[in-house]
C-alpha cells in the first residue's frame, strides 16, 4: 500500500522540492477543538487558524497540553471534540506534506542505524513503499544533515551519538522532508547554543519555503519571537495572538505562575530574498 | 578434509537436513532480525509455543502437523493483539499466560497419543534428520515469501523499529504493519517446526540476528550477519551431531547460542577498550 497520494496534493517541482498549494486552504484550522487521553480531557475549546508561511508556538508548563494537541494535529490522537481540519482534510491523511518530531524518542538507541539512514526517512513518506530514491533525495538529506552541522557524523552509529547530535540528527530528518506543515515538540531539547542557532536559521528558511510550523518550546525569547502566533496553554488556552501582544507579565503570570522579569530580546530573523531551493546551504550559519 | 565434507557427499539425508537447515537459517534470520529490532523476544516466544496445540490436534487427527501450527499462530496472534490492545501494563503477563496455557494444552494432548514421548520430542526438538523434499520445498517458498515480504516492507518495518509514532505520521499504518510482521514471525515458525522443533525455533529466531545487531551498523547488514550465523550454526551443529552422535537440531541451536556469546563478550571486550577512543573522535 502507497502513502496516501492525494487528488489535491502540492505539485513536486523539478528539485523533488514541494510547491505547497497555495489556494488559501490554512494548513491547520481549529474550532473549538477538545484534546485529551480517552480518561482524560486535556484541553477544550481550542480554536486557531495556521496560514501558510506562518508559526505558531504552544507554551505552557509541564503538562500543559502541547504534546497532546501536536499528536491531535497529525493523527496521532482522536480529537475529543469539536473540529480540526489539516490541509483541509482530518489529521492523519496528509502524510506527504507533514513532518513530525516527537518529544520522545522511542527506541532509538538499540538499533542498528546510521545517522544518514535516520535523515533518510525522513524522504520516506514521499517516496512511500517501493518509490525509489533519486540522487536528488540523496542530496537533500546531505544538505539536511549539513544544516543542522551533524554531516561529519553521516556514518555514525545512531547509538554512539551524544544526546543533542542525535537531536540534531532528527530535525535534520524533518528538514529533509521539505514538508508544508512542520510539527515539532520541543526542537531545540537538548541543542547547545550553536545547534540552537543553525535550528534557527534551518527555520527560518523553511519559512521563506513556505511552509508552515507549530512547535511546543520552553524558549519564549528566541523561538517564540520567530513566530507569528503564540499560544499560551496551562490545560486551556490562556491566550493566544501575537507574540508581542501575548507574552505580557500578566498572562506569562497566568499561564507559569512566576515570571522573571528581565530585558526582553527579540531575536529577529529576515527572510533572505532571491534564497532558492538550489542554494541549500545557509550561508553563515555556524558549523560545530 | 573428510571430516568437514563427506559427511553431506556420503549421506543424502545429512544433505538434506543442510539444506533444509540453511533455509530455516534464511527466515529465522529475517524474521529474527525485526524480533530483536522491536523488542517482539517474548510474542515470537509465545508464537513459537503457543502453535504446539495445533500441531498436537493434527498429529491426534493424522493431519500434517503445518496445518495444525498455522490454525495455532493465527489463534495466538488473536490472542497476543487482544491483549495488547487491551491492556498496556499487564500485556507481558497475560501473554506469559496464555503461552504457558497453550504449552500445557498442546503437551495435555499429545499425552493422548500412543507414541507420546516420541511425537513430544518431535515436536519440540524437530527432525532435521528425517526432513522429506516435500517439507524442504515448502520451507523453500516460505522463505522467498519471507524474504519478499520483507524488503517490499523495509521501509515501514524499519520507521516501526525505529518509531512507532513516525511510522504512522510517515503514512504507515502501524497496525497493518505490525500485524505482517506478526504473520511473518507466525509464518518462520511454522514451516521451521518440523526442521529444528518448537523449542528450537526460538533459538535460531533470537541469537543469529542477536549476534548480529552487535556487530552491524545497519540493519541491512545485521540481517546478512544473521543469515551467515543460521548457516554456519547448522553446518556446524549437523557436524558436531554427527561425528559424536548428538541430537541435531539441539546441536544447531547450541552452537548459535555459542556464537552469540562468543561475539557478546568479544564485542565488550572491544568496546571497554575502545569506547573513550571512539567518543574522543566524534565531538
Ligand atoms: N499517554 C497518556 N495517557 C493519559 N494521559 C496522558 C498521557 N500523556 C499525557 N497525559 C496527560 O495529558 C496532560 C498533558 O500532557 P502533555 O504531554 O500534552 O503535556 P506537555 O504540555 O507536552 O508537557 P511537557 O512540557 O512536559 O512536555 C498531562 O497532564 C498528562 O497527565
Ligand atoms: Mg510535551
Amino acid at each position: 500500500m502507497d502513502s496516501q497520494r492525494e487528488a489535491t496534493g502540492p505539485l513536486v517541482s523539478e528539485t523533488g522540492a514541494f510547491v505547497p498549494s497555495n489556494d488559501g486552504t490554512p494548513c491547520v484550522l481549529a474550532n473549538r477543538l477538545d484534546i485529551g487521553f480517552p480518561n482524560d480531557l486535556v484541553v477544550s475549546g481550542i480554536s486557531f487558524e495556521l496560514k501558510q508561511g506562518e508559526a505558531v508556538a504552544l507554551i505552557g508548563t509541564n503538562g500543559s497540553g502541547k504534546s497532546t494537541l501536536l499528536k491531535t494535529i497529525v493523527g496521532l490522537l482522536p480529537p475529543k471534540g469539536g473540529r480540526v481540519s489539516v490541509f483541509g482534510m482530518p489529521p492523519g491523511h496528509n502524510a506527504r506534506r507533514i513532518a513530525y518530531l516527537g518529544q520522545f524518542h522511542a527506541s532509538g538507541f538499540v538499533l542498528p542505524l546510521r545517522a544518514v539512514d535516520v535523515v533518510r526517512m525522513g524522504r520516506f513518506p514521499l517516496r512511500g513503499l517501493l518509490g525509489r530514491m533519486s540522487h536528488q533525495d540523496e542530496s537533500i538529506v546531505m544538505s539536511a544533515m549539513h544544516t543542522m552541522g551533524i554531516e561529519g557524523l553521516a556514518e555514525y552509529p545512531l547509538r554512539s551519538l551524544s544526546g543533542g547530535q542525535q537531536q540534531r540528527t532528527y530535525l535534520a530528518q524533518v528538514l529533509a522532508h521539505q514538508a508544508d506543515l512542520l510539527v515539532m515538540d520541543e526542537p531545540t531539547a537538548g541543542l547547545d547554543a550553536g545547534g540552537r542557532e543553525l535550528f534557527l536559521h534551518a527555520m527560518n528558511d523553511e519559512l521563506c519555503r513556505g511552509a508552515s510550523i507549530i512547535m511546543a518550546t520552553h524558549d519564549i525569547q528566541e523561538e517564540a519571537a520567530l513566530c507569528q502566533q503564540v499560544m499560551l496553554l496551562a490545560r486551556r488556552v490562556v491566550a493566544i495572538g501575537a507574540p508581542q501582544e501575548v507574552l505580557t507579565p500578566a498572562s506569562l503570570l497566568e499561564t507559569f505562575g512566576i515570571v522573571i522579569t528581565g530585558e526582553k530580546r527579540v531575536h529577529v530573523l529576515e527572510c533572505k530574498h532571491g534564497h532558492e531551493g538550489s542554494e541549500p546551504f545557509i550561508s553563515g550559519g555556524r558549523k560545530m | 578434509m573428510d571430516l568437514f565434507i563427506t559427511p553431506f557427499s556420503s549421506n543424502s539425508f545429512m544433505l538434506q537436513a543442510l539444506v533444509a537447515g540453511a533455509l530455516v537459517s534464511v527466515s529465522c534470520a529475517v524474521a529474527g532480525t525485526f524480533i530483536v529490532l522491536r523488542g517482539l523476544a517474548f510474542i515470537g516466544d509465545a508464537l513459537a509455543h503457543g502453535v504446539l496445540p495445533g500441531i498436537a490436534v493434527a498429529i491426534l487427527v493424522g493431519f500434517p502437523g503445518m496445518i495444525g501450527a498455522a490454525i495455532g499462530a493465527v489463534f495466538m496472534i488473536g490472542g497476543i493483539t487482544l491483549i495488547t490492545q487491551r491492556s498496556r501494563l499487564s500485556s507481558d503477563t497475560a501473554i506469559g499466560l496464555l503461552f504457558i496455557g497453550m504449552l500445557s494444552l498442546g503437551v495435555a494432548i499429545v499425552s493422548r497419543s500412543s507414541s507420546f514421548s516420541g511425537d513430544l520430542t518431535r515436536i519440540l526438538f524437530g527432525e532435521i534428520l528425517g526432513i522429506s523434499m516435500t517439507a524442504i520445498l515448502i520451507q523453500l517458498v516460505a522463505t522467498v515469501v519471507i524474504a519478499a515480504t520483507a524488503t517490499v516492507c523495509s521501509r515501514p518495518f524499519m520507521l516501526l523499529s525505529f518509531d512507532p509514532e513516525q511510522a504512522q505520521v510517515a503514512g504507515f499504518s502501524v497496525r497493518l504493519y505490525h500485524n505482517i510482521m506478526l504473520l511473518m514471525i507466525a509464518a518462520t515458525v511454522v514451516v521451521s517446526f518440523q526442521t529444528v522443533g518448537t523449542l528450537l525455533v526460538f533459538g535460531m529466531l533470537i541469537a543469529p540476528a542477536g549476534a548480529g545487531a552487535l556487530l552491524a551498523r545497519r540493519i541491512q547488514i545485521m540481517m546478512a550477519w544473521a543469515i551467515l550465523f543460521g548457516v554456519l550454526s547448522t553446518y556446524i551443529g549437523l557436524l558436531i551431531s554427527y561425528h559424536f552422535d548428538l541430537a541435531a537440531g539441539a546441536a544447531i541451536t547450541l552452537v548459535t547460542v555459542v556464537i552469540f556469546f562468543v561475539v557478546f563478550i568479544i564485542k565488550n571486550l572491544r568496546t571497554g577498550h575502545a569506547g573513550q577512543l571512539e567518543g574522543v573522535a566524534h565531538g
